[in-house]
């Protein structure tokens, strides 16, 4: 099944993103919402209208298309007004409305242009330009951004943002990349194998994820198996692993088999004898294997007793003494950084 | 798939298949008559199989096809090979058009001007000059189907090869050739098939004692409608189907090569 | 590069792969027509072979100077003077044009449904579309017969239908001809359309219903257009063997169905003019030529206008 039992509302003028790996299901959802897929059962409502059994033609919705689909065939103006027939506008109004999308995305006087004269990312604003001439109250993008190259997508993605700002329009954009996912939506629907598994704003998402599935996705974690201690009041609580007791925050029965979830930016990594201060769930000892250098921050790889290896990074410049590789180290996991995820 | 595209289809394959069925169906026909079902006989195969003339034309045409076909496999992927590979050479275009201009050319035409130019050089009619036709016509249509597999095949496996130290003669027999083997063994079943069917040049190049079968089954169709050739028809369209379950099996099969 | 012997024999085996095939089209497709060509300027002659002058190539410049002498424009005079030529070349043209047209009207639904067919059809589809055009032509249009004739099975279903009450004379006529070009053509239209329309991108129908486009405005906005290159192919395919065919009107048409083909043919077999079938094979060339000229032309300016609108 492609999708399975997916529910969820969208708010008007709300850019939302859903997120998750080929094969997710995301891009047959983003075409139920547009109509090339038919679902076995459930509706899709815009407003009060009920689109399920609309075709295609007839759903106020628009998509712009992974492989932008631009007519080859057409000037990239004939492209843009051919979404306008059959909105009743006359020929000077739809003129204008070319002239005013080609404004919008930063591509005045390129009507004549034929789609094969154009840049990558030329076609990509074409594309986005002809999905809106339509002024639909739903967009919807399949991985808008995959075909560009990453400096431009970074100034795509902010243009994109500020679009969907000024037209109020609500996006849906489907896309593998989470951090673009972080970057454009205000909220994120994160899929597995068919199904919504979570969905938020990309902060709730990164630090209270649902699933090790999701705090996989968003980016890299380090996930430590365990058993789960009694509750205690505020929220905190122990946490029996391999490692030794780790303190960690969520919820969840006390004797479960559960996953502590750090971020390798919340380890703080320092020699031996060094690195104080309270608020330390506990310090873990292990052996620098990697400090990798990265610009603006340092990797490291600890290996710890049992054998397991924990991620671990820095900001730089570095605020104490960089460990040496092959050093004994401390990691110190701050109680607030843990978190507790079902098994 | 839309009820307009099913019926549509459904109408075109009818249209092609009709008269195929009609031959197969009549061919078991006891009685000489179409209008009139005689009952199921396969008497006209056994007269078929009783008919010298016709048995020896077919052999004609079964020797001429297998060398023609050869020919215009060799010359067919020669051409298709230098096409793909041979960049924008001087007289391309020509070259193009001088490769499929026999497809379309109309066989009258290739039939008397080759007709001529045998005579011409005091050439004996026979075997031998319909081997030489109908490789002529028959290459351009063998280099379509290797250009067309030429066309997506992956250079990388031969730059790897060359990149291991193999020279262009061991990249080709030992890495291009088999890849596209399967394609230009469809191409000449296409040119073998393409032979045995031919009637208009055949019958401008052929000499004395090499009748070929089509030139046979012409002579008699041309008094009118025969049961015998009805079975000699359908005989040929079950050569022909398995031909293309043949060809389309080796076309195929290229997926799990590559 | 490990040195010019080296490459040297590489380009050595590169001209020999692209220079056999055209050796041999050379001599055996462009000689022979400008054998013809020198024929159609002789007359008959009851010898071996059925025509004079024939060039003795040890008669020096003397043989070479009566041999131009003896050639004369006679067969094309005939051809311009005898309306039989004339008309056979219209009526030639004629059902070829009308061929086609019925092939363009018919084909397009069919390559379209087949295009648009599941994936795991398509190739089912495509095979037995090639079957018939594997199978023999002849055979083919023999089939025909049985089926057109007055005592065939058309006829014998109609009367029985009640839909007439005489057999139709459909063979033997102009009709005949015009059902068995169109249907023997069939897949020559079919398939290279099928080929280009397959290969569209299925996203640009789905941009255009996704624009408001409904089915039918796609189609004709969208996927025709783009598939005009693949119509050209397949109307072209068609029509330049037509003009020249010879199996269809000489099985299926009466003995008033004139076509080009059929007039060498009898003029080469019947008449045994060998010059006279030259010059006309040679005026069924022009008339071949003629419309692939035209067509190239016509790419090449609209190739250009496209290239002027950009500037």
């Amino acid at each position: 099944m492609a999708v399975d039992g997916v529910s969820f509302d969208l708010a008007g003028g709300e850019f939302f993103c859903l997120l998750g790996p080929s094969g997710c299901g995301k891009s047959t959802l983003l075409r139920m919402v547009a109509g090339f897929e038919t679902p076995d059962s459930g509706t899709i409502r815009l407003g009060e209208t009920d689109l399920t059994a609309l075709p295609p033609h007839r759903r106020p919705v628009n998509m712009m298309f992974q492989s932008y689909a631009l007519f080859p065939h057409m000037s990239v103006a004939a492209n843009l007004a051919y979404g306008l027939k059959g909105l009743g506008l006359g020929r000077t109004q739809s003129a204008e409305r070319v002239k005013a999308l080609l404004r919008l995305v930063r591509l005045e006087g390129f009507e004549a242009r034929r789609p094969d004269k154009l840049s990558g990312g030329q076609r990509q604003r074409v594309a986005l330009a002809r999905a809106l001439a339509r002024e639909p109250r739903l967009l919807l993008l399949d991985e808008p951004l995959g075909a560009l190259d990453r400096a431009l997508r970074e100034e795509t993605q902010g243009e994109l943002r500020a679009i969907q700002r000024r037209l109020g329009t609500s996006f849906v954009v489907v896309t593998h990349d989470a951090e673009e996912a972080m970057a454009l939506a205000d909220r994120i629907g994160v899929m597995e194998r068919g199904r919504l598994v979570q969905v938020g704003p990309a902060r709730e998402l990164y630090e209270r994820p649902a699933s090790r599935y999701v705090a996989g996705l968003l980016g890299d974690v380090n996930l430590i198996d365990g058993r789960l201690g009694r509750a205690e009041p505020g929220g905190v609580r122990g946490v029996e692993t391999a490692l030794g007791l780790l303190r960690a925050s969520g919820e969840g029965e006390a004797g479960n088999a559960v996953v502590v979830a750090i971020r390798p930016e919340r380890l703080v990594v320092s020699g031996e004898g060094e690195g104080e201060g309270d608020d330390l769930s506990g310090r873990l000892r292990g052996r620098l294997t990697e400090a990798t250098f990265l610009g603006d921050r340092i990797r490291y790889r600890v290996e710890m007793a049992n054998g397991s290896t924990l991620r671990a990074s820095a900001v730089l410049p570095a605020s104490g003494p960089i460990p040496a590789v092959g050093e004994t180290v401390a990691v110190a996991v701050p109680a607030d950084a843990a978190r507790i995820l079902p098994a | 798939m839309s009820l307009f595209a099913r019926t549509v289809l459904i109408l075109a394959l009818a249209f092609l298949y009709a008269p195929i069925g009609v031959l197969i169906v009549y061919s078991f026909n006891a009685s000489k008559l179409v209008t009139v079902w005689g009952g199921f006989s396969t008497e006209w195969y056994g007269v078929l199989s009783r008919d010298g003339p016709l048995i020896a034309a077919a052999l004609v045409s079964l020797k001429v096809a297998l060398l023609s076909a050869s020919i215009a496999g060799v010359l067919g992927t020669c051409a298709a090979l230098a096409l793909d590979r041979h960049g924008r050479f001087r007289g391309r275009g020509a070259y193009t058009g001088l490769l499929y201009a026999p497809m379309v050319m109309p066989e009258v035409i290739t039939g008397l001007s080759l007709l001529l130019l045998f005579v011409g050089i005091g050439l004996d009619r026979g075997i031998g000059t319909l081997v030489i036709a109908h490789a002529t016509f028959a290459t351009g249509f063998v280099a379509v189907v290797v250009g067309a597999r030429l066309k997506g095949l992956d250079r990388s496996l031969e730059e790897a090869a060359a990149d291991l130290g193999a020279g262009p003669a061991r990249v080709f027999f030992g890495i291009t050739l088999p890849l596209i083997a399967p394609s230009v063994a469809a191409g000449f079943l296409l040119a073998f098939t393409l032979s045995l069917d031919d009637l208009v040049i055949a019958s401008f190049v052929s000499g004395p004692g090499a009748t070929t079968l089509p030139m046979r089954i012409y002579s008699q169709v041309r008094l009118g409608v025969n049961p015998e050739i009805n079975a000699a028809s359908t005989l040929l369209i079950a050569a022909v189907g398995l031909v293309v379950l043949a060809a389309s099996w080796l076309t195929g099969r290229r997926g799990a090569a590559a | 590069m490990r040195g010019p012997s080296r490459r040297l024999s590489q380009r050595l085996g590169r001209g020999f792969v692209r220079g056999l095939p055209f050796l041999w089209l050379a001599l055996f497709f462009l000689v022979p027509f400008a054998v013809t060509l020198k024929i159609s300027f002789s007359s008959p002659a009851t010898a071996q072979p059925p025509y004079l002058p024939v060039l003795e190539w040890d008669g020096g410049l003397e043989g070479w100077r009566e041999f131009f002498e003896a050639l004369d424009f006679q067969n094309y005079q005939m051809i311009a003077a005898d309306a039989l030529y004339r008309d056979a070349a219209l009526s030639s043209l004629g059902y070829a044009a009308l061929a086609t047209a019925i092939l363009v009207l018919i084909g397009t639904p069919t390559a379209y449904a087949m295009a648009r067919a599941s994936a795991r059809w398509q190739p089912i589809l495509v095979a037995l579309v090639i079957v018939p055009f594997w199978t023999s032509f002849l055979i083919r249009v023999y089939a025909w017969i049985a089926i057109l004739k007055p005592e065939g099975l058309l006829n014998a279903a109609l009367i029985k239908l009640g839909l007439i009450a005489a057999p139709l004379p459909i063979l033997d006529s102009p009709f005949g001809v015009l059902i068995g070009l169109t249907y023997a053509y069939l897949p020559f239209m079919v398939l290279p359309l099928y080929a280009v329309m397959s290969r569209l991108d299925p996203a640009l129908t789905e941009a255009a219903a996704d624009l408001g486009a409904g089915r039918a405005r796609a189609f004709f906005t969208v996927t025709l257009p783009l598939s005009l290159p693949g119509l050209a192919a397949g109307a072209l395919l068609c029509f330049i063997p037509m003009v020249g065919e010879f199996i269809i009107p000489d099985l299926l048409g009466g003995s008033d169905t004139l076509m080009l083909g059929r007039v060498l043919w009898s003029e080469f077999f019947s008449n045994r003019d060998w010059p006279l079938a030259s010059a006309v094979a040679v005026l069924l060339l022009i008339l071949v030529v003629g419309p692939v000229v035209l067509f190239r032309e016509a790419e090449l300016r609209r190739e250009e206008a496209a290239e002027g609108a950009q500037r």
